[in-house]
């Protein structure tokens, strides 16, 4: 491994149980111009590169996209997901919330 | 790629991907029509491409499973997927001179009718191996269907126009990996130059005219169609060159092998691979499913 340290590549690769695994990544895709690229999956790379190059051969082979982004999963900070009730059913209980309880005015036809 | 994954009938292809089957019609329908026939010369022309093609995707399905991760197994499975379309339009083309099908000349014909050359039937060996088989054909390939596409056979430049855009992933492919086990560890690195050393003796070969040349110039049937193979030689040898000396690589000074394939004359390997390739569509003649 003495060159991996002078490697022009940044190599994220791990020792795991003596096998060298490669990182993870998470793959969206935006389909067409003007959308939002979307979650598609998630593959293995050792390095960034080569990630956008896997996600076309995974997820793209039949012109699903026009742009690729690749992030490594562990960047990625997500949601506890078993605080799922505290961030997620706000709205439910709270009807405060919603403008439900105006009358609405007679002329207004399509409210 | 086992027998068993090959389509016999075109109707068996269900795999392949939707893009691929629409440009596939859109080649079959192009100008030439469905019914243009190749003169013999262009037929064997088309035929050492085809074959060329045919034998890397049968060398190239077998990593399916046996790759470094997954992810490697779908990007050589693509690959070979891609050649398999190239040689199944080249050799339905170079049929129709002969009244054969695709499937007539990849099953039915014995290890001296093959015109591939000897590089593609080298074995898979270690990844580096077949990384630097890739390296050397796909940039070889790129250079030589980026001629094609300026061929006057209508068949022929619609091929090669679809193809070259395959190719040129596959030539980036096997860049990016020259480039890691090049300069990765000590390990890959000699690993690579091993690869090297084996294959760079097959490189002569690709470039060998005589196939296609009479007293030194394109054989007048081929006039405008084909390319003359030597004349690819200079930005094969340009730019492999740039891509090895990024990976810290030398191309050896080594001896070249003898060649022969596109008169039928291979090396030990072929007969094999034919074998497998082959045994389902002898054994049972006409088999669909």
């Amino acid at each position: 491994m003495a060159k991996a340290e002078n490697s022009k590549f940044e190599n994220r690769a791990t020792e795991a149980a003596g096998h060298e695994t490669w990182p993870l990544w998470e793959v969206f895709i935006r389909s067409a111009r003007g959308l939002s690229h979307v979650h598609a999956g998630s593959l293995h790379a050792p390095d960034a590169t080569m990630a956008v190059r896997n996600a076309r051969d995974l997820y793209t082979r039949r012109m699903e996209g026009v742009s690729v982004w690749v992030v490594p999963s562990a960047e990625v900070t997500a949601s506890d997901p078993d605080a799922k009730g505290a961030y997620f059913e706000s709205a439910q209980g709270k009807e405060y919330r919603h403008a439900s309880y105006y009358t609405k005015s007679e002329g207004v036809k399509h409210l | 790629m086992s027998v068993t994954d090959k389509p016999v009938t075109d109707k068996a292809v269900t795999h392949k991907p939707v893009t691929d089957q629409v440009e596939n019609q859109a080649v079959a329908n192009s100008s030439t029509g469905q019914t243009a026939v190749p003169s013999t010369a262009v037929a064997e022309y088309a035929l050492g491409l085809g074959d060329d093609a045919l034998i890397l995707a049968q060398q190239l399905g077998q990593w399916i499973s046996r790759a470094p991760e997954l992810e490697e197994d779908v990007a050589l499975a693509n690959i070979a997927l891609d050649l398999l379309g190239h040689a199944r339009q080249l050799l339905s083309y170079a049929g129709r001179a002969w009244d054969k099908s695709e499937d007539d000349l990849a099953y039915f014909r014995d290890e001296p009718e093959f015109r591939s050359v000897h590089l593609v039937e080298q074995p898979n060996g270690d990844f580096a191996h077949t990384i630097v088989r890739q390296l050397i054909f796909s940039s070889y390939q790129f250079e030589l269907y980026s001629e094609l596409v300026k061929s006057t056979d209508p068949m022929i430049q619609a091929i090669a126009a679809k193809a070259v855009k395959e190719v040129d992933y596959h030539r980036d492919h096997a860049v990016q990996w020259t480039l890691r086990l090049g300069i990765g560890t000590d390990q890959s690195h000699a690993r690579m130059a091993t690869a090297l050393i084996d294959l760079w003796p097959y490189v002569d070969e690709l470039f060998h005219d005589h196939a296609v040349t009479k007293d030194g110039k394109l054989k007048s049937e081929l006039s405008g169609i084909a390319v003359v193979p030597s004349t690819l030689r200079a930005r094969f040898d340009s730019r492999t060159a740039e891509v090895l000396e990024r990976a810290e690589l030398t191309a050896p000074a080594t001896f070249i092998a003898r060649g022969g394939g596109r008169r039928g004359v291979h090396s030990e390997y072929l007969g094999p691979l034919l074998a497998e390739m082959q045994v389902l569509a002898r054994q049972h003649p006409g088999a669909s499913w």
